[in-house]
């Protein structure tokens, strides 16, 4: 099971993950997971094969502040989160415009859900973790 | 007065599509801008359309090379959302394939490498000792590449005492067949001419930039994520590939050695293949996170899974090794001149149709 | 210094004659559990719909009613999970260069 060491806020996303990456760890990667209303950003960081997990979350339609700056790895995935969410991330190192994978004629935002289609994200991992967690 | 260059996607030396915009002054190399997107897919959208055991077959089909090490990922994930325990003979026949398939990987990776900087009677001759563990495969699991073996909870497939002779019997003819192209490579001044001293990145920056694999451990960072001991690594005795030289030539290196490597930890889990289920059965969906890593013949990858109680995933991530060695690809190639450019693109051993998914 | 050190092996080979198989007109044997192509025996067949199911591709519909089996080959992947989950295992992975069984045999059946 994967925990999510610590929620950060638009704030202070950028002097934690300073703070981390001070420490010696290292960017692995980001996940997005689409609720529906609003986004969860993972920040994944490593340090001799352990994981640390940071979470963020996003109201649709924000604008996300990039790390690129401060961590040039995360500048590739940040231009796909771009492209496949349609989230607007701010101060990229190097920005493709929403066409880093996409074609200009590609479907806009195509892993995103439509509020209401296709959600069947009704039991979050916080929800199940009141319910006792995984059985 | 520096000039614009588009390398590729169609490049005679590149196997899938990808382009580099070079920015060069005269012949060297001012700055590189990746442009990928020629083969993407969205496997991870169609992953949350599909059930999730139906996912391990899709999940194999992300990579052409690496596809079992990417199922075994993925079911590795399931099990730890659902706590299934695998059985340890699933375990360490998972073992025996993932090192068939770094193998085949790698063997791979020197033939292009070879083609890159044009030596072609390498490049075949390397191949034609990859076809020895194309052969193993597919005697062991009924298919080259796309092994299916892998599945939720354990194995598909057995091996059996003659399949595990057959593949002892490979194994040494690879030993036997391997032994002058790994001379030629790693010793012949043409080579070295072309390999060493091109395209060096150190071992600090190449951690920062988050590089994994072989192109990590050529700069003398020894990270490999077999060391955590997964599936049947830690019984096995294991100890990562290391090269201090963080050129072409210690990438080269790192891979050759792990060949052999590879092939001794074959060997150590047939013999030490233990008796007993291939499979556990298991009931419900999984509910819950997991984020798991696997060392892949060009580096780690991760895979993300986030369940929600159905038997359709919320949402699946994969991070591939390539994807997080373009950032230092880019540093590598600035400084360097046009013809070293190839060269260093393959000494990464860059798997687009992976990166894009 | 080493220079030209694959000479050897260059040699060698143009000594030892080709390492290919004259193919089509030699032909390996398959190994044993070559997943090469899918076929029924429709005979013992239930229609029960499980291969459909559990196909990852969906190049399998089944339909109970007519009883129709169908099975589009381009579609599939070669995965065996078809195999794995019919009931009554008249479903089987072949070698890829087998004969097609009783081809004409059904063909007679459907002329009659």
């Amino acid at each position: 099971m994967m925990t999510v060491n610590e929620v950060l806020t638009l704030e202070n996303q950028q002097e934690k993950i300073g703070a981390l990456l001070l420490h010696g760890y290292r960017f692995v990667t980001m996940t997005v997971v689409d609720k529906g209303e609003e986004f969860d950003i993972i920040y994944h960081f490593d340090l001799d094969y352990d994981m640390v997990n940071y979470q963020l979350v996003l109201k649709k339609g924000d604008v996300l502040p990039s790390i690129s700056d401060i961590c040039f790895a995360a500048v590739i995935v940040e231009n796909e989160i771009q492209d496949l969410f349609g989230i607007t991330v701010s101060n990229l190192a190097i920005d493709y415009e929403k066409h880093f994978l996409l074609a200009p004629d590609a479907p806009a935002e195509p892993f995103c859900r439509v509020p209401g289609v296709g959600v069947t994200a009704v039991k979050t991992t916080a929800a199940a973790a009141e319910n006792g967690g995984d059985k | 007065m520096s000039m614009l260059v588009p390398f590729g996607p169609q490049h005679p030396v590149l196997p899938e599509p990808l382009q580099l915009r070079l920015e060069l002054d005269d012949e060297k190399v001012v700055s590189a801008i990746p442009v990928v997107g020629y083969v993407h897919r969205g496997l991870e959208k169609l992953a949350e359309q599909k059930d999730f055991i139906q996912d391990t077959y899709l999940i194999e089909r992300v990579c052409g090379i690496c596809s079992f090490q990417h199922s075994m990922a993925y079911s590795m994930g399931v099990e730890e959302i659902m706590n299934i325990e695998v059985p340890e003979r699933a375990n360490y026949l998972r073992v025996i394939w993932a090192e068939l398939h770094r193998m085949h990987s790698h063997l791979l990776a020197l033939g292009l490498l070879a083609d890159a900087f044009g030596f072609e009677n390498l490049f075949y001759t390397i191949w034609k000792v990859r076809e020895e563990i194309m052969d193993a495969m597919e005697a062991t699991t009924g298919a080259r590449v796309m092994l299916g073996a892998c599945c939720i909870g354990g194995v598909r497939k057995d091996i059996n005492a003659e399949q595990a002779k057959f593949v002892l019997e490979k194994l040494a003819n690879f030993e036997k067949d391997f032994k002058r192209p790994a001379e030629v490579i790693l010793g012949d001044y043409s080579v070295k001419e072309r390999l060493c001293g091109v395209g060096i990145i150190d071992g600090k920056k190449a951690y920062e930039l988050g590089t994994v694999g072989p192109a990590l451990r050529g700069s003398g960072v020894a990270k490999d994520h077999r060391m955590t001991g997964y599936a049947a690594y830690g019984k096995l005795g294991f100890e990562p590939v290391v090269e201090n030289d963080c050129d072409c030539y210690a990438r080269t290196k790192v891979r050759v050695r792990e060949l052999y490597q590879s092939c001794e930890l074959v060997k150590a889990a047939l013999a030490a293949l233990p008796e007993g289920e291939l499979k556990t059965p298991f009931k419900g969906n999984p509910l819950g996170e997991a984020a798991v890593r696997v060392e892949q013949p060009r580096g780690e990858v991760l895979y993300y899974l986030r369940g929600n109680g159905t038997d359709k995933l919320d949402r699946l991530r994969i991070r591939t090794p390539t994807f997080a060695n373009i950032a230092p690809l880019l540093n590598m190639l600035v400084g360097c001149g046009l013809p070293d450019v190839a060269v260093i693109i393959l000494s990464i051993d860059p798997c687009i149709s992976c990166t894009e998914r | 210094m080493r220079l030209f050190s694959i000479f050897k092996d260059i040699l060698g080979n143009l000594v030892k004659g080709p390492v290919t198989r004259n193919y089509p007109a030699e032909v390996r044997d398959p190994f044993p559990g070559e997943r090469g192509k899918l076929v029924i025996d429709e005979k013992s067949c239930i229609f029960c719909g499980m291969c459909a199911k559990k196909c990852p591709a969906n190049a399998l519909t089944v339909t109970r009613q007519p009883k129709e089996w169908k099975f589009e080959r381009f579609r599939c992947i070669i995965c065996g999970a078809c195999v794995e989950a019919c009931p009554k295992k008249c479903l089987s992975m072949v070698p890829r260069l087998a004969e097609e069984p009783k081809a004409e045999a059904k063909a007679k059946e459907k002329a009659e």
